[in-house]
């Protein structure tokens, strides 16, 4: 029973830690990998940009997977439309 | 006196002033509503806006606007006695940090969790907006020089803390790498730092390292400063994770067992305040106690700073309204008393009032330095320190503070940079690494510009005030309007904004005139931008608020 009391209180404790560590950068950690993102779907469009990419064999595979997330990137970058006249989303 | 009636008297007025004054102000005249959608609800991402446990959130917004500058104001200030010291950073911790700190997470929470320019932008004037920038440029730019100058006096005086104070950033790596990666659980982690810290803050006093006097052309003091900017400049281009995170969390947990041990020490050992109540016999040299108390103790007191913070990332993590007391008001509460402990530091840590005098020789001097040494002994005499060891703690803690600060705010710095190449159209200038090497060229002209050897750079320590004042009044004026639309009473708000804009804009004409007779021309033109922008502020302040009450009678007139 005590036992169970302490490890309650040990997860709250680390629960309440992470929390505390997080909260202030969660936008700026959140911001630096959305860079990252951004570059990492320039790899996979890389092809179809016009730029050869080597990889473009398995990155195919992925786009799909990338669809939803393409919506946002293209406006983000700030074009309205999709700028791939092969892949378009909206 | 003793020191732990000083200590009760002030912890119980800021005590009185959460529990009563604080209640008044959020539920009468801010009418703080538990029903709000606030903005981290309403506008919910996971990322900027998340609602955020109150605890966890005050936890947050103290640590980030309690830094070393609630210690160095006050550490200067006490050259007029500690009564006044004291006075106002009590009566201004309650009337004026609490009001203001809470005040701007409402305006901001009321305004979807805008920043404070950019609710200044909607509700005063755009022209009001670009001073807004103008000031918190100038803030950042004193900041990171003062700072700078501060850390490298400190290494000098200290040379024990040279191993923790550089270790701590190793230590921050290491931290940074472990929770990154979930290689293990964070509270563990936050243990092994902690504890690492303390380690080498015992193995500093064997190991003192200092520079050698002269490295080149460039004395010991000059070489830390670049040394420092050196490595801000680095830090703040890292990503936030690896540094700056894991180094503000041990800080954080550091501020609370800093506070703890002073105060733990100030109980026990009892100290007699031996500095004078109203110094009446100062140093030649040193200026009219008004206004320039009011500019050299900001953070403590009230500090413009805060309203960033709390409108920049607090507001939009706020989960309820009536929060925003607890998180804004104890906030500014825990920033006063840490101003509180650095006035039992430098008054009542020296044996005699002739070992005081000795250190507040003359304006200016004392400072940081009188807190680690008066701190120490009480520490000493309070807990069985060893004396250096004790020093070595003290240094640690408040170069850490400043440290942190100093590549928050180049960082901040460099992001301004960047917007103005966006907006003005330089390309070059949007680069990280060329925008931060601005940011630094700039507080390094200012660092070197206000005195090269580093003596002469606390000269800036009252402007820096001034600024940060000047800051804080723009908040008030955004609240005060939006109480006036709202047909609420607005002396709680307007009676600290006038008080800090008479104070500043003397503060800056005494100085101006200082800067005049000592031919100090480069701390003469920066006085007078400051002033020129304090005065503009003024006029908005009249115009907005005359317009705002016209508005508002012709409203009531018509009902």
């Amino acid at each position: 029973m005590k036992l169970e009391k302490i490890r309650r209180l040990i997860r709250d404790a680390s629960q309440f830690a992470e929390e505390a560590y997080n909260a202030p950068f969660r936008s700026a950690v959140a911001r630096a990998r959305r860079e990252q993102d951004d570059l990492f779907m320039l790899l996979i469009f890389s092809e179809m940009m016009g730029v050869p990419n080597p990889a473009s064999y398995y990155t195919l595979e992925l786009q799909p997977i990338m669809l939803e997330k393409f919506h946002d990137w293209h406006k983000r970058m700030g074009m309205p439309h999709s700028p791939l006249d092969q892949f378009k989303c909206c | 006196m003793n020191a732990i009636f000083l200590m009760l008297m002030g912890l119980g007025a800021m005590a009185l002033g959460y529990f009563v004054y604080s209640k008044f102000i959020c539920q009468k005249i801010f009418k703080v509503d538990p029903n709000f959608v606030t903005p981290a609800h309403e506008m919910s991402d996971g990322v900027d806006y998340v609602p955020t446990n109150k605890y966890v959130l005050w936890g947050h917004h103290f640590t980030s606007v309690a830094g070393a500058a609630p210690i160095i104001g006050p550490a200067i200030a006490v050259i007029w006695g500690w009564v006044p010291a004291f006075l106002w950073v009590t009566l201004g911790t309650i009337f004026f940090a609490g009001v203001h700190d809470a005040g701007a997470i409402w305006a901001s929470n009321r305004n979807k969790a805008k920043s404070i320019g950019a609710v200044t932008g909607d509700i005063i004037g755009s022209r009001a907006r670009s001073i807004f920038m103008i000031v918190i440029f100038l803030v950042l730019l004193m900041v990171n020089a003062v700072f700078a100058v501060v850390i490298a006096k400190q290494l000098i005086n200290f040379p024990s803390a040279t191993i923790p104070v550089w270790g701590a950033i190793v230590v921050a790596l290491i931290v940074g790498q472990l929770i990154y990666r979930r290689l293990i659980n964070l509270l563990v982690v936050s243990i092994v730092g902690v504890v690492a810290l303390y380690g080498m803050i015992y193995i500093g006093p064997m190991m003192p390292i200092s520079l050698p006097e002269t490295i080149g052309a460039l004395s010991d003091n000059e070489a830390w400063i670049i040394l420092l900017f050196v490595y801000a400049a680095i830090a703040s281009l890292l990503p936030v994770w690896m540094l700056l995170q894991p180094r503000d969390y041990i800080n954080g947990i550091q501020l609370f067992i800093g506070l703890g041990l002073l105060y733990g020490a100030v109980i026990i050992s009892g100290p007699e305040v031996v500095a004078p109540a109203f110094n009446t016999d100062v140093p030649a040299g040193t200026p009219s106690i008004v206004p320039l108390l009011f500019v050299t103790i900001a953070c403590g007191a009230i500090s413009g700073f805060h309203g960033l913070v709390a409108s920049g990332t607090t507001s939009k993590q706020l989960d309820k309204e009536p929060d925003l007391r607890f998180v804004g008001y104890f906030g500014a509460i825990g920033e006063g008393s840490l101003a509180l402990a650095a006035i039992i530091a430098t008054t009542a840590g020296f044996a005699t009032l002739a070992d005081w005098q000795s250190v507040y020789h003359a304006f200016g001097q004392g400072g940081v330095g009188a807190f680690i040494r008066g701190g120490a002994n009480i520490l000493e005499s309070g807990l069985g320190l060893d004396e250096t060891m004790a020093q070595t703690l003290l240094t640690v803690m408040v170069v850490l503070f400043a440290g942190t600060t100093m590549d928050t705010g180049l960082r901040l710095q460099r992001y301004i940079f960047q917007e103005w190449g966006s907006i003005y159209n330089m390309p070059w200038m949007n680069k990280g690494s060329v925008a931060t090497l601005l940011a630094v060229g700039s507080c390094l002209l200012l660092a070197f510009g206000a005195g090269g050897d580093g003596s002469g750079g606390l000269l800036i320590w009252p402007l820096f005030g001034t600024t940060n004042q000047l800051l804080g009044g723009l908040t008030l004026l955004v609240i005060t309007v939006m109480l006036v639309k709202l047909g609420r009473p607005m002396i709680y708000t307007l009676a600290p904004l006038v008080f800090l804009l008479v104070m500043t804009i003397a503060g800056l004409v005494i100085q101006l005139k200082g800067f005049y007779v000592k031919e100090d021309w480069f701390l003469f033109t920066l006085d007078l931008v400051v002033l020129i922008a304090a005065i503009v502020i003024t006029l908005e302040c009249v115009a907005t608020l005359t317009s705002t009450i016209k508005e508002r009678k012709a409203a009531e007139a018509k009902e």
